[in-house]
Order: C-alpha cells, then sequence, then structure tokens
C-alpha cells in the first residue's frame, strides 16, 4: 500500500520500527509535517501496520501530498544531526565555545545596559528638575571637574520658583574608579527629602561617608568601620537605600579641599516648584548664565546611552569582533577535523551523485545547527553570569537582561561559524572521488 | 543485437605520480549488452579499478571514445559526470562504504535524496529489499549489520534508483564464503529478473564465473573476452 496522504504520513511516522531510537526524529518529522497542513486538504488516518508498509514510509512516505519535497530536508536534516551526535566531545566543546561567544557579548551589552540604566535611575532619585553644569559636559557629568563656582549655588537658588539647589562635586582617581561625590547634605534632602538610612546617619564630622547598601554589601562595611578613599581614611557614617547619585558621598568641603577644587563644584541640581515651570526657569537661567549648560534633568536622563561613555561603543564592537573570530576559528577546526574524519563518506557521496552544492549544503548544516544550540546555550549562561554578577559576586557591575540582543548575538555567532565552515566546506566539495573512496 | 550500452573503443588513461606518467589504459576496446552481466577479471594494477572508475564517472578518460546509455563521456564535464553517477551508475564497493551514521533505511533513501527522486519508490524495489533480506534490518546501522548484510543493504543503496548500470568493484572482497555466494546468486537474480546490467571487477575466477561472460585486463588492455 502507498502512503499518498498527510494523514497516513502522519501515521506511518508512528508505528515505525524504530520507534524508540528515532522519537525524537521522528517528532521532528510530524512537526514538519504539520506545518504543511495547509497542503493538505484531506486527512485520512490510517493504513495496514505490515511490515511491507513500514518499508514503503522509509523510503518513500515522507512526502506530502502535493509533493512538495519533505523528505529531501528531513534525510538530509538527519544525517546532520547523527553527524554531529556521532561525534559527541567535539560537538559539545563546539557548542561550548559557541556558546561563550555569545555569552561574551550579551554579557557586555547586558552591563553596559544595566549600568546605564543604573545611572539613570540614580540620576532620577536625585530629585532634581534641572541641572546646570558646564556647557562642555555630556550626558554624564564630567569625572574630575570642579569646572562651576560654588557662589552659583545661592544665585540659582534666589530665582523664582526654584525651591532647591544643591552643588555637587565629582571625583574619580583614576580610570574604572567609582567616583567620589561630595555634597552638601542639607541642601542636598530639599531635593529629594533626603537619604533613606538603614544604619547610622548624616555626616558628623569632616572625614565621614555615607555608602548605600550595595557599596557596603560590596565591601563588608558597616557603620563605623573605615574604609579608604582617595588614600585617605573615612568612617561610615550611614548606609542608605541605593537609588541616590552616587554610591559613596562625603562632606563637599571635605571634598574640594582633598582635591583641591576649593569653591568649585561639578554642576548644580535645581527643583523647581512646579513642572510646568521647568522651561521658564531653563529659560531665565540660560539669560543669566549664557556660558553655561542648563538642561531639563529628563533630558539628561534620555541621554544617558551607551554612545554617552566614551569609547565604550567601540569596546562592545572590538568584542564582537572576538566573537566572530572565536566562532570562525572553533568552527573552522571542528569543520576541518570532520571534513579529515568523513573523507571517505564525502567519497560515497560523491559516487551516490552528490553535488558540491549538496555536500557543503551538509556541512554548513551542521555548523547551524552548532550555532543556534550554542547561541541557547549561551543565553542560558548570560542568566548565569548575570546570576553571579548581580547575586553572587556583589560587584559593582550591574547586569541588564536584554532580549533585543540575543538574535543579535545569534546571528553573530552564526556569521562567525559559517565564515570557519566556508574553507572546509569547500575543501570537501572539491575532493576527489577517488581518493576519498580509497582513503583509510 | 541492440545497440550496446557500454561502448568503448580505443580508451587510454595516464596519471602523474609525481614527476611519472603511469599509463593506467593503453587502448581498451569493449561493448556491453544492455541486460549484460559481465565480470572483469585481472591481476593487480592491471586497470580494471581505472576502467571502472571511468565507466562510472569518477574520472575521465585521457582519449579514446567511451559512450554510456547512449553519452558520450569524453567531452562531459565535472557536472555531467557528477549527474552520470546520480542517474545511470550505481556502486557496490568492497569495502560496502556505508554511510555509518546513519540507518539502513536512510543509507538507500539518501541515495534517491541525491537524485533528486523523492516520491514513491516503484513497487519493484519492495521485491527487491524482499530478496535481499534485508527488511528486518533497515533499522539498524551498518555496526549492527554483519558484512554480507551491509553489502546487500549497499546494493539496494546502488539500484534503488534503477540505474543503467550497476559497477559492482570486488564485491565479495571483504565477505567468507557463504556470504560471497549470496551476494553473487542476488547479482545475478537482479540480473535476471530486473534486466540490470551488471559489470564485475573481481579476483576470484569462481565469483567472475557468476557472469554472462568474462573479460581478462593486463597491463591496461583487455587480454581475452
Amino acid at each position: 500500500m502507498l502512503i499518498h496522504d498527510l494523514g497516513q504520513l502522519i501515521s506511518a511516522l508512528s508505528f515505525s520500527g524504530e520507534r524508540g531510537r528515532n522519537r525524537t526524529f521522528n517528532l521532528l518529522i510530524k512537526s514538519q509535517l504539520l506545518c504543511q497542513l495547509s497542503y493538505a486538504p484531506i486527512l485520512r488516518w490510517g493504513c495496514g501496520r505490515s511490515e511491507r508498509a513500514d518499508i514503503q514510509f522509509t523510503m518513500a512516505a515522507r512526502v506530502n501530498p502535493r509533493g512538495y519535497p519533505i523528505l529531501l530536508v528531513a534525510l538530509i536534516n538527519r544525517l546532520v544531526v547523527e553527524n554531529l551526535k556521532h561525534r559527541p566531545i567535539r560537538t559539545l566543546l563546539s557548542v561550548l565555545a559557541i556558546a561563550i561567544q555569545v555569552t561574551m557579548v550579551l554579557t557586555l551589552v547586558g552591563v553596559s545596559r544595566g549600568m546605564l540604566d543604573e545611572q539613570a535611575r540614580r540620576s532620577r532619585g536625585i530629585g532634581a528638575d534641572i541641572v546646570v553644569r558646564n556647557s562642555a559636559g555630556g550626558a554624564l557629568l564630567s569625572m574630575s571637574a570642579g569646572n562651576l563656582l560654588e557662589g552659583f549655588v545661592p544665585f540659582i537658588q534666589k530665582q523664582p520658583h526654584v525651591v532647591a539647589a544643591s552643588g555637587v562635586l565629582l571625583y574619580s582617581s583614576g580610570f574604572l574608579t567609582a567616583p567620589v561625590t561630595g555634597i552638601d547634605i542639607a541642601s542636598f534632602s530639599r531635593l529629594n527629602g533626603g537619604f533613606r538610612f538603614e544604619q547610622g546617619g548624616p555626616f558628623e564630622q569632616p572625614y565621614d561617608l555615607i555608602v548605600d547598601d550595595y557599596f557596603a554589601h560590596q565591601n563588608h562595611l558597616r557603620v563605623g568601620d573605615h574604609t579608604q578613599l582617595l588614600n585617605q581614611s573615612w568612617r561610615v557614617c550611614g548606609i542608605v537605600e541605593p537609588g541616590i547619585l552616587a554610591r559613596t558621598e562625603v562632606p563637599l568641603e571635605t571634598l574640594q579641599k582633598l582635591t583641591s577644587n576649593t569653591g568649585k563644584i561639578s554642576a548644580v541640581y535645581v527643583k523647581v516648584d512646579s513642572p510646568k515651570e521647568i522651561q521658564p526657569v531653563i529659560a531665565e537661567l540660560k539669560k543669566r548664565m549664557p556660558a553655561y549648560g542648563i538642561v531639563p534633568m529628563e533630558e539628561l536622563i534620555s541621554q544617558i546611552s551607551v554612545n554617552s561613555i566614551p569609547m565604550l561603543k567601540e569596546f562592545i564592537d572590538v568584542v564582537i569582533g572576538l566573537g566572530v573570530l572565536i566562532g570562525f576559528l572553533v568552527v573552522f577546526l571542528s569543520m576541518y577535523t570532520a571534513v579529515l574524519e568523513r573523507t571517505r563518506e564525502i567519497g560515497v557521496l560523491k559516487a551516490l551523485g552528490a553535488s558540491p552544492a549538496y555536500i557543503v549544503s551538509i556541512l554548513l548544516r551542521e555548523t547551524f545547527l552548532l550555532a543556534i544550540c550554542g547561541s541557547i546555550l549561551g543565553i542560558a549562561i548570560t542568566f548565569g553570569a548575570r546570576w553571579l554578577i548581580n547575586d553572587v559576586i556583589h560587584g559593582s557591575l550591574i547586569q541588564a537582561v536584554v532580549p533585543m540582543w540575543w538574535p543579535i548575538a545569534g546571528g553573530i555567532a552564526i556569521v562567525g561559524a559559517l565564515l570557519g565552515a566556508t574553507y572546509p566546506g569547500l575543501k570537501a566539495a572539491r575532493q576527489n572521488a577517488i581518493e576519498a573512496l580509497s582513503y583509510e | 543485437m541492440s545497440d550496446p550500452i557500454i561502448s568503448i573503443r580505443n580508451l587510454t588513461k595516464s596519471y602523474h605520480v609525481g614527476e611519472v606518467d603511469v599509463q593506467a589504459l593503453r587502448g581498451v576496446d569493449l561493448d556491453v549488452q544492455r541486460g549484460e552481466f559481465l565480470s572483469i577479471i585481472g591481476p593487480s594494477g592491471s586497470g580494471k579499478s581505472t576502467l571502472f572508475h571511468i565507466i562510472g564517472g569518477l574520472t575521465p578518460p585521457t582519449s579514446g571514445s567511451i559512450s554510456i546509455d547512449g553519452r558520450d563521456l569524453l567531452g562531459m564535464s565535472e557536472s555531467d559526470r557528477t549527474n552520470l553517477r546520480k542517474e545511470r551508475v550505481g556502486f557496490v564497493f568492497q569495502k560496502y562504504n556505508l554511510l555509518p551514521t546513519l540507518t539502513a533505511r536512510d543509507n538507500i533513501a539518501i541515495a534517491r535524496d541525491i537524485a533528486g527522486k523523492n516520491g514513491v519508490p516503484e513497487p519493484w524495489f519492495e521485491d527487491v529489499v524482499e530478496l535481499l533480506g534485508i527488511s528486518k534490518r533497515l533499522g539498524h546501522k551498518p555496526r549492527a549489520m554483519s558484512g554480507g548484510e551491509q553489502q546487500r543493504v549497499a546494493i539496494a543503496r546502488a539500484i534503488v534508483n534503477r540505474p543503467a548500470i550497476l559497477l559492482a568493484d570486488e564485491p565479495t572482497g571483504n565477505l567468507d564464503t557463504e556470504n560471497s555466494n549470496a551476494v553473487l546468486r542476488l547479482l545475478r537474480d537482479l540480473n535476471d529478473r530486473l534486466g540490470q546490467t551488471v559489470l564485475m571487477i573481481t579476483h576470484n575466477p569462481e565469483a567472475a564465473a557468476y557472469g554472462h561472460r568474462i573479460v581478462t585486463m593486463r597491463d591496461g588492455r583487455i587480454v581475452e573476452t
């Protein structure tokens, strides 16, 4: 009995002689068949379950009723899967390497996004409506610049509709060093109602330090402990909830003295009595302080992006490039050894009349499958990395989940892998059939 | 008598091994009729395998003329020879050469895939599978099969696309006497029942005797028909 329609096909699949071993693959075939339902208006279930029917299914029945070449796709994919299963360690290592590549890209992007989101959150936590800075400033405040006179603070405070103005000085002693922020805690508290202390309280001495809970965890600090910042010993006077300004705050005057910025600040945060007064106050301040950058806080926050951190985008590009290189090299080696190992099989396929494209297609499908598996594993590992960074290590980094980058990282992995498979694929396609058949 | 399915005239083939020219075939003349079972015997280095490879389209001849099922091989491109192997020729090798990662049924099915035949195989093939005695072994991979079973699967693979010519290169070279006889009987049966043209290379005169005709090669020439 020949199998003529999709219903019979699916039925035949369900009693394939290899039910146990090939269940997964049969399910794959079934899913492919079900995808073709639109081509099968009539579903007729059931057919004879004789050995002979099984043979017929085996040889030919994976064809939908209109003759679409499902078998071609299914069988070559089966060969691909079986080839990968044949060398599980090599396959696993290839998948793992691609996964690490994907994880690397996603973790970097996630950390960048996480840090920027955190920066935006903490900027919002300040509670200011307007920021006054030196006009050269970007989205992020200049890290070591006391380029604004502290005398502007009382001037701004006196403007109509301004309910609070507070000057801050940001200072960082070096690259990748967390900045220290000097604040006048009285005026700063008027912006946002003040810090929410989990332990301790405001500054009592010049060398007192307020840290947020995250920083305290990271450095194992409690109130009364001393810690080193800017080559000075500071006493932790208070531990606050995170989310306002910075992770470490010290008295403004102390920081100004320590950094030779007496009388200077980095920015003035301004709060007005009503949101509708933001633009009029800005306009008025711009008239009086034309040389300075005066912007709404929300605008400043909206500018916080990868592009606002110098060289970050370039750094991400370099990591992506490295990712492509890793994928390329790993897959190149993997496929090259596979081609050498399968020299005789390639010869057999050629003897059967397989075209170079058919042989290359097998290798590219294997590569594609490796890259897909590696990408999925890489995404999963990224969650593990995020858990380590955010919850276990208590580092100062924050990693966000960025699903938008999953297909991008996967695409990068696939491109690198396919590039890596190109030369081995061409080598296989150009194999001399006679030499390949005599290969031991 | 009808036109021969294989017609070879003054066929030569030379290889370059380093800087040395090796004359593998030195002017072969041979006609094979449609439906004939021809055995080719000869010592190692006599040119049997080279002739086999040229007839199968695995390598081009150097000079002379050769026509397979009406198609001239001399001017064929690599792509044309690929199509010849796909459509007109089936191979059976001494070492079976099944794909180790596929089951017997998929080893057979892949030949159809490659030939672009995705439909139901002709009913005659069911009889062939029964004749070969492999219907219960189709779900097994080569490593789980005996040499005789593997060779029978290889025969099924070679003829599933109903090639004009079946080329068997020492098909019993790796088999014991019992399995050798079984395989040779099968080849003869296929020839008798389906009219399948078979060319078989062998060292073994007893195996060669299964053919309708025996030709002997020596030093790149056919010396006895």
